[in-house]
């Protein structure tokens, strides 16, 4: 840590810039000046399919110092100013580069999606572009170092774009030395709609003929995800450490062939929401554990209905006593007749009903 | 005060309100995000020349001046807003009504409650609303008089040198462990929270920022009491122009009890009061200068409520509800003669339950 660092993150600078921060001040002299935020500049974009309709780019970020890095398999929040709307949107994606240290460059590997603002803009983006980062998070990560001698082997099952976080695994096992010495082997299997959309194609290709003790199966098309297939790849694959991650039905399938195993490890990554404009569908108070059929009325009275005690204020929308977040689904502003759709927001309970399946953190 | 509209008046009028506040809802963007960002440049700005100019003896007035002026922004036009949601739909995290922290001795959560819950939706009903007189004031003639109130103006002069502590302790309810209802106890955990934001605020203005500057801590020390105590004058002019001028009308509990959307409408309108004056004078009033624009749609960007402000009163023309507004020093005049009125027993004793036989309209 440099002097200046010090000087940013010691208690009387804090004090000095109470109650608004350190990083309030420093970031209007330059951006990527931070004492406690994380922000990246993004320095390389690079197309890695050219899907029509959902291409798909690897963006190298170079984070503020305060990033303190990440472990193969975390992903990240990525906050970005779009132009024109003023608002910021808030996304997760996983790291796709293998475990970084405070302060390295991370890249994030992106599917633009149709009504995806954030992924469109991010695929499309230009070198410079700032964005604000989380700390990496997320528990969905290799539990031992690689250089831990072992004689189980791995396996990974992704689709999709949910081959960045088990890649980034990869990655890291391959950049840390592990070559299957360790008598590990490795097993990839990725699913992908077709050739032209596979992600990382030449470095999997790369990693498959080399000498590693890696076995990379790649499925292609009409390929689904099949415990008969899966047998054939992995024998035994329910005694085997497992890391899956990729689209919902795919995630279903890997999960019944799993049965009970304590092998396996799932990351979700979540779908675009559709709005069902309709009152059917559960409410889950995700901080209660309880799960109730919507009755269209407003979030708060649902979940006094169910016998929680959320805290709240004036009942009807200005006092924001009632703030909650929202983590999936559609809700509707009863007053403005508003609905949102997207993950992670604020909401105001008093006001706000669910439309569909919905999940709020109470 | 008696609704004069029918209770399908009171629909009609505050389906007219909901419409203007869906029409601008969908009209938020960049230059909403723009505006209140450049605010928060130039506050900053202000605040770091303000913070250098003490380095320089001869620029005493400017610091002050400039620091002052900071502090002014940044607890109406910023802080107030912001902490109200204002800017919560654009995901800016220093701009989250959750998030934000004010420079003010009041932290911002307790403050949260006191004005965004209890005094925007119990607006002027008396009992309920604890803006009006802060537990310390008689501001109305339903208050029953005492002899305590003999010192209306004195009190309201201290209120005013202090407002940020009043505006601390208002969650405290101190008159009420004085008459009994409550206990030092129900206050701990607010207290303890008062303590810390109390310790950091006095800390950077009364310590820190005066040792920095050496040899000259008195007059830095000086100067941050002087911005703070600017800051409270100016914010306590302001807030008591937007309650209590002759025009703006207080409730009573039984008026209000099932309440309907439209009759809240109403209550905002007639319980508020501007004060007309031009765009600066806006600015750093943090809009409340459009009190009833705020008092209707207290979650829409401060800087909306000039431009609506017309047609809110030609909705209310229609409707036959009074709008209180002047420029500032009639206001101030019209409140400063209520304070020293109201010291005072009323002449005429009203006729005994005046207010029980008016029936609320909306039950």
């Amino acid at each position: 840590m440099t002097l200046l660092d010090r000087v940013a993150r010691s208690r009387t600078t804090a004090a000095l810039a109470s109650p608004h921060g350190v990083d309030h001040y420093l970031s209007r002299i330059n951006p990527m000046w931070a004492a406690h935020e994380v922000r990246a500049r993004v320095v390389d974009v690079r197309r890695e399919t050219d899907t029509p309709g959902a291409p798909v780019a690897t963006l190298t970020l170079r984070p503020t110092a305060t990033w303190r890095g990440h472990r193969a398999g975390q992903y990240v929040q990525v906050g970005l100013d779009l132009p024109g709307s003023a608002r910021r949107m808030t996304r997760c994606f996983s790291i796709s580069s293998a475990a970084s240290g405070p302060g390295e460059e991370i890249t994030l590997t992106v599917r633009s999606h149709a009504d995806g603002q954030v992924s469109r803009h991010l695929v499309d983006a230009e070198p410079g572009l700032l964005l604000h980062l989380s700390q990496a998070q997320g528990g969905f990560t290799l539990p031992v170092s690689p250089a831990t001698p072992g004689i189980d082997p791995l396996l990974f099952i992704t689709g999709g774009s949910g081959i960045t976080p088990a890649m980034s695994m990869l990655r890291t096992l391959l950049r840390d030395g592990y070559d299957g010495r360790a008598g590990r082997p490795v097993t990839f299997v990725h699913y992908a709609r077709s050739a032209d959309d596979q992600i990382y194609a030449g470095e999997l290709a790369r990693i498959a003929a080399d000498d590693n003790d890696v076995t990379v199966h790649l499925r292609h098309g009409d390929a689904r995800f099949s415990e008969l297939d899966l047998h054939r790849l992995a024998p035994g694959f329910r005694a085997i450490d497992t890391w899956a991650c990729g689209p919902a039905g795919m995630m279903e399938l890997v999960r019944a062939a799993y049965g009970e195993s304590p092998r396996l490890r799932l990351e979700h990554f979540k779908p675009p929401v559709t709005a069902s404009r309709s009152a059917e569908g559960d409410v889950v108070f995700a901080g209660a554990a309880l799960r109730v059929a919507n009755t269209g009325a407003s979030i708060l009275e649902q979940a006094e209905d169910a016998g929680l005690s959320p805290a709240y204020g004036c009942r009807m929308g200005i006092c924001f006593s009632c703030t909650t977040r929202k983590s999936e689904g559609t809700v509707r502003n009863v007053l403005s007749g508003a609905e949102t759709s997207l993950p992670d927001e604020d909401i105001q309970i008093c006001v706000s009903a669910p439309v569909g399946d919905c999940v709020v953190d109470l | 005060m008696k609704p004069h509209l029918t209770p399908d008046q009171l629909d009609a009028f505050g389906e007219e309100m909901d419409a203007l506040r869906r029409r601008i809802l969908d009209d938020l963007g960049e230059d909403d995000a723009a505006y209140i960002r450049g605010i928060v440049k130039r506050q900053q700005q202000l605040e770091v020349l303000g913070r250098a100019l003490f380095y320089l003896p001869p620029a005493w007035p400017l610091a002050v001046a400039a620091l002052s002026v900071s502090k002014i922004l940044e607890n109406m036009e910023v802080g107030h807003n912001v902490m109200h949601g204002q800017y919560d739909w654009m995901g800016d995290p220093h701009l989250n009504s959750r998030i934000y922290e004010w420079d003010n001795v009041c932290p911002s959560e307790q403050w949260k409650y006191s004005h965004n819950y209890v005094h925007h939706t119990f607006t002027n009903i008396l009992g309920k609303d604890r803006d009006i007189g802060y537990g310390i004031l008689r501001m109305d003639e339903d208050q029953e008089w005492h002899p305590y109130y003999l010192g209306n103006p004195v009190y309201a002069l201290l209120l005013m040198v202090f407002f940020e502590w009043g505006v601390a302790m208002h969650d405290l309810k101190v008159e009420n462990i004085v008459k009994g209802t409550r206990t030092m106890e129900d206050n701990k955990a607010l207290h303890a929270g008062i303590m810390r934001k109390v310790r950091r605020q006095a800390l950077k203005d009364y310590l820190l920022f005066p040792a920095l500057t050496g040899p000259l801590f008195p007059l830095t020390f000086v100067g941050n009491a002087t911005a703070n105590l600017v800051r409270n004058v100016w914010a306590f002019n302001i807030i008591f122009c937007g309650h209590f001028p002759a025009g703006a009308e207080t409730f009573s509990e039984e008026e209000c009890a099932d309440e309907s959307r439209g009759h809240w409408y109403y209550r905002q309108v007639l319980g508020s009061a501007n004060i007309s004056g031009g765009p600066l004078f806006h600015v750093l009033s943090g809009n409340l200068s459009h009190q009833i624009e705020h008092h209707l749609f207290p979650d829409l960007p401060a800087r909306r409520y000039p431009e609506i402000a017309p047609e809110v009163r030609e909705i209310r023309e229609r409707y036959g509800i009074e709008y209180t507004t002047g420029p500032l020093r009639r206001q101030l005049a019209s409140v400063a003669r209520k304070i020293c009125r109201l010291a005072l027993p009323d002449r005429q004793p009203k006729p005994s339950g005046e207010r029980k036989t008016v029936r609320p309209v909306a039950a």
